[in-house]
């Protein structure tokens, strides 16, 4: 079974957001997504400041196996992008709620307002899928 | 689409934490864990990959011989008792119908060829053995192993409690329904095993025992494109012709009286020149090559046919399908980008080795 851990949200496209003390929200993908592509050889990050609209493809995430792309979860803008990763994409599969975090955003709304999932939510429809 | 066929390993690979997938109609190990880490055992010590899915025919009777001259590009009339040969199936233009690997035995010939053209090739060859009085036999009854790598042959023959060390490069060694070959499909030394489906299981686990990484179809691709190898489906079909797949050093052209099927297309093609070349590429951008990427060349475009990541060398290599003579700096378009690409041997890991 796949780690979901309870204090993060989650999207239908296997991203986790958590919210931080200073109202940005951390993104990334989760367990049961960095499984399901394999080792992890290359992201394509986005630049700082870029804007996204919820639902709009923001990374690029490529395995050996397959290309597949990281979702923004929420409407906002990009503050911070986790560098370390482009020289050591397998973070994504070693620590994907840790290490392997993609980008820090600022979203238009507060998250409780927005239609993310909490953990018990993705649970299930991971065990659907 | 029917059900998924297993192999005689399918539950002991599921109990070792088997990623399975389908694969050309069977269920298959894509990784068992990581499929890096596999790429790497196979480079620097040793792996076996469970290969039973490959179709195994036995082709005998007096005409064995004449059939295979008849079917293959290459000359099995030259081909010993116990050495194999990789070879080509032709259709009447040339087209490639399918790779395979023949071994020589004591009594008529083994071959080996893909899961994914296991009807097409198998009733091709039975309507040609009809017309020889060739029996062609699907050996379902056998499981095969591939154990690859730098300390391959020795662990292999501590599994088995045999030395093959002695067994030259392309030969075959054959005890009852043994068949041991120095043969493989990842650029590393090693053998294929061959034996009944009821004792793969006993020697899958005492490789495992003796420290050999068990492998997945993931590792096994990555481990080809590094050696340059084709593979079947992708590299190559029925719409393509050797001479366009850099597998024109398999055809025997003499004696000019052997005449295999495609044989007069293939001539015609040879004396006209192909207009197209499979070659080596790397990306000097990042990002990973895909098959179906275009790539833009001076003289035309031309189509990455096999594209991933390369574990060894840590960059995007691929194998593409360009007009004839072209050489040096290419683009590869990545999700609608051009990209940096270079034109190279497609022995990506000999390269390597050689300090290239």
């Amino acid at each position: 079974m796949s780690e979901v851990p309870d204090n993060l949200y989650y999207t239908e496209t296997h991203e986790w957001v958590r919210e931080e003390p200073d109202g940005s929200v951390t993104v990334g993908i989760t367990d049961y997504a960095q499984d399901a592509l394999g080792d992890v050889v290359h992201v394509e990050l986005p630049e700082l400041e870029a804007e996204f609209v919820a639902g709009e493809e923001s990374c690029v995430v490529e395995s050996v196996k397959a290309a597949s792309e990281l979702y923004a979860p929420t409407t906002g803008v990009i503050t911070e992008v986790n560098e370390t990763l482009e020289s050591r994409p397998e973070l994504v599969n070693e620590d994907p709620y840790g290490a392997g975090w993609f980008f820090r955003l600022i979203p238009e709304e507060s998250l409780a307002a927005s239609e993310l999932l909490d953990a018990a939510s993705y649970e299930d429809m991971v065990e659907d899928e | 689409m029917g059900e998924l066929k297993r192999t005689p390993l399918y539950e002991v690979q599921r109990d070792s934490g088997a990623k399975l997938v389908p694969f050309a109609g069977w269920e298959m190990p894509l990784h068992f864990g990581s499929q890096i880490a596999e790429h790497q055992s196979v480079r620097n010590a040793a792996g076996v990959f469970d290969v039973s899915h490959m179709t195994q025919v036995d082709v005998t009777g007096q005409d064995a011989e004449a059939l295979l001259r008849s079917l293959l590009v290459g000359d099995v009339g030259v081909l010993e008792k116990g050495r194999a040969l990789y070879s080509l199936a032709l259709n009447e233009a040339a087209g490639i119908l399918d790779d395979l690997m023949v071994y020589r035995l004591q009594a008529g010939f083994r071959v080996v060829f893909n899961a994914s053209t296991r009807e097409k090739l198998g009733n091709w060859m039975q309507r040609h053995g009809k017309r020889f009085g060739a029996e062609i036999d699907f050996r379902d009854d056998l499981a095969m192993l591939a154990i690859q790598g730098p300390e391959a042959v020795g662990l292999a023959g501590e599994a088995i409690g045999e030395h093959f060390a002695e067994l030259g490069k392309f030969c075959v060694a054959q005890t009852g329904e043994l068949l041991v070959a120095r043969t493989g499909y990842t650029g590393e030394d090693g053998v294929e095993i061959m034996l009944p489906a009821a004792e793969s299981i006993d020697l899958w686990k005492k490789l495992g025992a003796l420290g050999v990484q068990y492998c997945g179809l993931g590792a096994r691709d990555t481990l080809r494109l590094e050696a340059g190898l084709n593979l079947y489906g992708q590299d190559m079909d029925e719409s393509t012709h050797p001479l366009e797949s850099r597998l024109g050093w398999t055809v025997a052209w003499d004696p000019e009286e052997r005449d295999f099927i495609g044989r007069k297309r293939l001539g015609d093609i040879a004396d006209a020149g192909s207009e197209h070349e499979l070659k080596g590429i790397r990306l000097m951008d990042k990002g990973i090559m895909r098959p179906g990427s275009e790539v833009q060349t001076p003289s035309g475009k031309g189509r990455v046919t096999s594209g991933s990541f390369s574990p060894s060398l840590g960059y995007s290599i691929g194998l593409a399908r360009l007009p004839a003579g072209v050489k040096g700096e290419v683009r590869v378009i990545i999700r609608g980008v051009p990209r940096a690409a270079r034109i190279v041997s497609p022995r990506f890991i000999s390269n390597l080795r050689r300090g290239k």
